[in-house]
Formats: structure tokens, C-alpha cells, sequence
């Protein structure tokens, strides 16, 4: 069984042209967990990605594998499987014959393109050209190119995508064994919602910087349990509030008011007469979601 | 395995997982067996039909022109006209990989730029030659048809015809890894398939007709790759039609011309494309 080997990034910064995608980013992914690598859409992920993997040269800084640069791995697809884009086949060419491509460049046994089909659910439609594949299907592709070298670390680009329903808790539990067999995971993704029952840790940038990582667990204190609040008269509500002391900021649930105790705020409007349509402590998710989002800024929740 | 010789396999398997390359090799013979066909029982016809001809000629000609020089023009067709062919398929070889985004799986897998761009030269200085053999097929076998059904010596005993030949093979086969050049050059399938279809079916043709006016043209005009080519193979169409003063290169010479463009193509293509960024 590989085992994982951590992913580093040292001081990485990317200019293309006059315009500064990546700054000065710093972080590790340790393996055997997995890591969501998030931000909004144009915060540089793929970037970053593309850096580590030997694709795009670094203005400054450095992102290794396992302490080595990508491009002077003996047999990259051995060590690191990547999934870039749903794209990135040529239309004409079915599943199967990409794979075997792929096999041959990366000199990975033949028998392994079987292999791969039958993990991600593909085989039946192997012989059809790609140009005649779903992107979903694309999707599963792409992680069987990923896998073809049975490598440690794994690096997906936006892997749930296009999934159907079904797709989703199929890679969610997939991705989740891979790390329990002690590879690296990175998975990338622009929505926390829609990778926060699968990673173990975060790495969140928007505009080209880091702005946190940690733990999942690190984000849910970050707002040390909001209280969501609402009332047909907003404004009143808000007077009230501000009345007793509590800071409040309108979102499209309500009014979420970071570490307040509900029967106090009940109380407060009791008072004030102000007539209430919503009260609930805040739940885990969107407490989660709340916390991405007042980390990468609301213009860039795209 | 060493990074050079997986890419040269992956670079085959890549080739033939797709269409492109027996459907331009399919045009390529219908089109020179139909060229070939229609000059040698052509003028093999008329000179059956016109016995004085014939007569004029005396032994060894066709429709008053000598064997020893018609035969050698229609098998060159091969190259002279057939060698667009190659050249598409080897500048698609390159473009699709632009054009389709799998340049990001082929530098996954073989991160080394020179050694993925040297395996897919190889890979086509190959197949060039395969198109240089079918090409060749299609002109030999219809053309010397043409002229054994009349009863003609089709030239084929001739040690110097089946030299030609073998020039004509090494010819395409350095066509497809000049099409790999412009490819890395001009990465933009449309813009590729729009320069080489200009350049070749229209500038160098007018350019080496230019060149038989003044003798410093023509002097230029014998480095063109195409007259390079033809100087490599030994004959051409072309040649019988411009007749420069000025004298062809050696058949060496032009075989190094023409080494030497797909060379600097393939060297100025990957500064320019090959070795930058995948974004």
C-alpha cells in the first residue's frame, strides 16, 4: 500500500502579466487525511495547483511533494494522481484509450486501466468516446487517470462537480478511505458546503492569499455559536438589540448575532414589542458556512 | 523505461486512438492514386491513339517525352504534391494537444517538456514515413499500371528510380516532423492548418515560379523547403514546370535544408509554446 508524503508550499507566488494570482502562499497537507484546499472562484486554487504539479513555474517560492520538486520525480504518476479538469481529454479517444496513454507515458502496468474503470464505475462505458461522455462521467474519468499509478498523494481539482446525487456519497466515502490508508487527499472546491462531511482540514485563500488553515473543527469556533434571529420589522429588531447591548448584522436568514444565548434575545424583543418570525441557535453547517464566508470576504462568495 | 522512450510509446498509442491519421492517409493515397493515374494513362493512352507520337519519340518514350523522365515525375508526385500531408498530421499531432487541453495529462505524466516534445518528433518522423510508403503506393502502383497496360517500361528496373523512392520515403517523413514545428509554433489548430495550406499550396509554388525569372531569386528560391524537397527526392512536377537556370541543390543538400527547418521549428516552437505555463 503507498503511503502518503506531505505536500508543502514555501513562499509561492504567481504573477501572470500585470496581474498577482497567488501570494506568498504557505501551508502543508499532511497525509493520511483530507485536506479541502477552498475558495471562491478566481481565488487561485487551480493556480496553486497547477504550481505544485509542475505545470505552471512559480514566480517565487516553492510547492514540493514529499520535499521534492514534481518535475524531477523519476515516475510522477506513481507518487501523485491529479485531476485538473473535466476537459482535459481528447474527445475522439475513448475512456479506455486515455487511460491506456496515460499508463504508457507515466510506465504504469496495463492491467491498472481495468483496474481504475472498475473503481470509479466506468467500465461499461470504457469503449465510448469521450466527446459521448456526461460530466459526470468525465468526472469519474478524471479520477481514474488520478488513480492509474496507485499513487500516495492525490490532488483533485474540483473533483464533485457534475456528480450526480449518487456520485457525490460515492466519492465522499471514497476520498475518505483513501486517507485512511495513509495517502494524501487535497481536494480543492469554491463551496465548504460542498465538501464539510469529507475533510478532516482546511486550507481556505481567497484572492490569492491563505486567510486560514486548520482543522475543520477550528472553523465552528470561530463564531462560537451565532444566534439567527428575524422579524417582519428588521429595523425595530435591530433597535432593540442594539438597546441590549448586542451587535447584530443581517444576512438572508436573519439577523445572525455571533455569541448571544436565544432566550435573551427573546427577551430583549419580548420587551420591545418587536414581533419575532425567527429565533434558533445557529447549526453546524451554516455556522461553518458563516465562517468561510466572513473569512474570504463577501465579494468573493461568487 | 526512461521518460523519453514511455512518451514514445504513449506518443504511437496517441496517434492511433484517434481518427485523423488513416483518415488524411486515405485522402492522401485517393487523391495521388487519381493524379498518378490520370497523367500516366493519359499520356500512355494518347500515345497508343497517336502512333506518330510514338514514332517520334522512338523506343523508350511516352506521347514524344521520354520514359526516363515522366516515369520519375509521376512517382514524385508523391512528395511533390502528396507531402501537405504529413505535414497536416504532424502540426494536428501538436495543435490538438492545445486545442483539447491534454497537454495538462501529457505534462502530468512526462513533466520533462524536451523529452515529451522530442518522443512526439520521433513518433512522427515515423509516421511520416508510413505516409511516405502508402503515398508512394499510390503513385508507383497506379502510375506504372498506367504505363505496363500500354505496354511502356514502367522505369521500375532502374536503380536511380528505386533510389528515388527511398528519398521520396526519408522526404515525408521529414515533412510530418516540420508539420511538429509549426505545430509548436503556431499552436492555434485553425491558424496551423490556414499557414501550411497557404504556404504550401499557394506562396512557395509562386515563389519558386518567381525564382526561374532572375537568378537571384532562383538562388534563394532553391532553399524554400519545398524545393528542398524536391532537390532530396531528384524530381519533382514542379521543377519540370519552373525550370530555373539556377541548378538544384544535391540531393543531400536538400535533404539537410529540409532536416535543418524541422529542426529550428521544433527548437523556436518550444521557447515559444511548449515550455511555457498550462494554465
Amino acid at each position: 500500500m503507498p503511503t502518503g508524503v506531505p505536500i508543502e508550499f514555501r513562499g509561492v507566488s504567481k504573477r501572470f502579466g500585470s496581474v498577482q494570482a497567488v501570494t506568498d502562499l504557505d501551508f502543508t497537507v499532511q497525509p493520511g487525511r483530507v485536506t479541502g484546499f477552498l475558495g471562491p472562484n478566481g481565488a487561485g486554487k487551480t493556480t496553486s495547483l497547477r504550481m505544485l504539479l509542475g505545470l505552471v513555474t512559480p514566480t517565487s517560492g516553492t510547492a514540493t511533494i514529499g520535499g521534492r520538486d514534481y518535475r524531477s520525480l523519476e515516475r510522477p504518476v506513481a507518487v501523485v494522481g491529479a485531476a485538473l479538469e473535466a476537459a482535459s481529454f481528447h474527445p475522439g479517444r475513448s475512456g479506455r484509450d486515455s487511460l491506456r496513454v496515460h499508463a504508457l507515458a507515466g510506465g504504469v502496468d496495463a492491467a491498472r486501466v481495468h483496474t481504475v474503470l472498475d473503481t470509479v464505475g466506468l467500465t461499461d462505458y470504457a469503449g465510448r468516446r469521450v466527446g459521448g461522455y456526461s460530466l459526470g462521467m468525465r468526472q469519474r474519468l478524471g479520477l481514474a487517470t488520478a488513480l492509474l499509478g496507485d499513487p500516495g498523494v492525490l490532488v483533485l481539482d474540483e473533483p464533485i462537480n457534475g456528480l450526480d446525487p449518487e456520485g457525490i456519497k460515492w466519492i465522499r466515502g471514497f476520498l475518505r478511505s483513501l486517507a485512511g490508508e495513509g495517502r494524501t487527499v487535497l481536494v480543492s472546491s469554491h463551496l465548504l458546503s460542498e465538501v464539510h462531511q469529507t475533510v478532516d482540514e482546511v486550507v481556505i485563500i481567497a484572492k490569492g492569499r491563505l486567510v486560514h488553515s486548520g482543522p475543520l473543527s477550528s472553523l465552528e469556533t470561530m463564531t462560537g455559536g451565532a444566534v439567527v434571529v428575524d422579524s417582519p420589522d428588521r429595523a425595530a429588531l435591530l433597535v432593540a438589540l442594539h438597546a441590549g447591548g448586542l451587535a447584530g448584522k443581517a444576512s438572508r436568514d436573519g439577523i445572525v448575532v455571533p455569541g448571544a444565548d436565544p432566550a435573551a434575545i427573546g427577551h430583549l424583543a419580548f420587551r420591545a414589542g418587536v414581533e419575532l418570525s425567527a429565533l434558533y441557535r445557529e447549526s453546524g453547517a451554516s455556522d461553518l458556512e458563516s465562517s468561510f464566508l466572513a473569512l474570504v470576504g463577501e465579494e468573493g462568495a461568487l | 523505461m526512461s521518460p523519453f522512450a514511455a512518451a514514445l510509446r504513449a506518443e504511437f498509442t496517441k496517434t492511433f486512438t484517434t481518427r485523423i491519421w488513416w483518415i488524411l492517409l486515405l485522402v492522401m493515397f485517393g487523391y495521388l492514386a487519381l493524379l498518378a493515374g490520370g497523367i500516366s494513362f493519359g499520356l500512355a493512352g494518347l500515345n497508343s491513339a497517336r502512333p506518330e507520337l510514338a514514332q517520334q519519340g522512338g523506343e523508350g518514350s511516352v506521347a514524344g517525352l521520354p520514359l526516363a523522365l515522366v516515369a520519375p515525375v509521376v512517382y514524385s508526385l508523391a512528395t511533390a504534391v502528396g507531402y501537405v500531408f504529413p505535414v497536416l498530421l504532424g502540426s494536428l499531432a501538436v495543435t490538438n494537444e492545445f486545442r483539447h487541453k491534454t497537454l495538462t495529462p501529457t505534462f502530468l505524466a512526462t513533466p520533462k517538456r524536451g523529452a515529451s516534445l522530442a518522443a512526439k518528433w520521433g513518433t512522427m518522423l515515423v509516421l511520416g514515413a508510413l505516409y511516405g510508403v502508402v503515398a508512394l503506393i499510390g503513385t508507383v502502383g497506379v502510375g506504372a499500371l498506367g504505363f505496363a497496360v500500354f505496354g511502356l517500361d514502367s522505369q521500375l528496373g532502374d536503380g536511380d528510380i528505386q533510389a528515388l523512392l527511398a528519398r521520396a520515403v526519408l522526404a515525408m517523413a521529414l515533412w510530418a516532423v516540420v508539420g511538429v514545428g509549426l505545430g509548436v509554433l503556431v499552436p492555434s489548430q485553425v491558424g496551423s492548418i490556414v499557414l501550411i495550406l497557404a504556404f504550401t499550396q499557394f506562396v512557395e509554388p509562386i515563389l519558386r515560379l518567381a525564382g526561374g525569372f532572375a537568378d537571384w531569386a532562383g538562388e534563394v528560391a532553391r532553399f524554400l523547403p519545398g524545393a528542398a524537397s524536391d532537390s532530396l527526392v531528384g524530381a519533382s512536377i514542379y521543377s519540370v514546370i519552373s525550370g530555373s537556370g539556377v541548378a538544384a541543390l544535391e540531393w543531400w543538400q536538400g535533404g539537410l535544408v529540409l532536416a535543418a527547418y524541422a529542426i529550428a521549428l521544433a527548437a523556436l516552437g518550444y521557447a515559444v509554446s511548449w515550455r511555457r505555463d498550462v494554465t
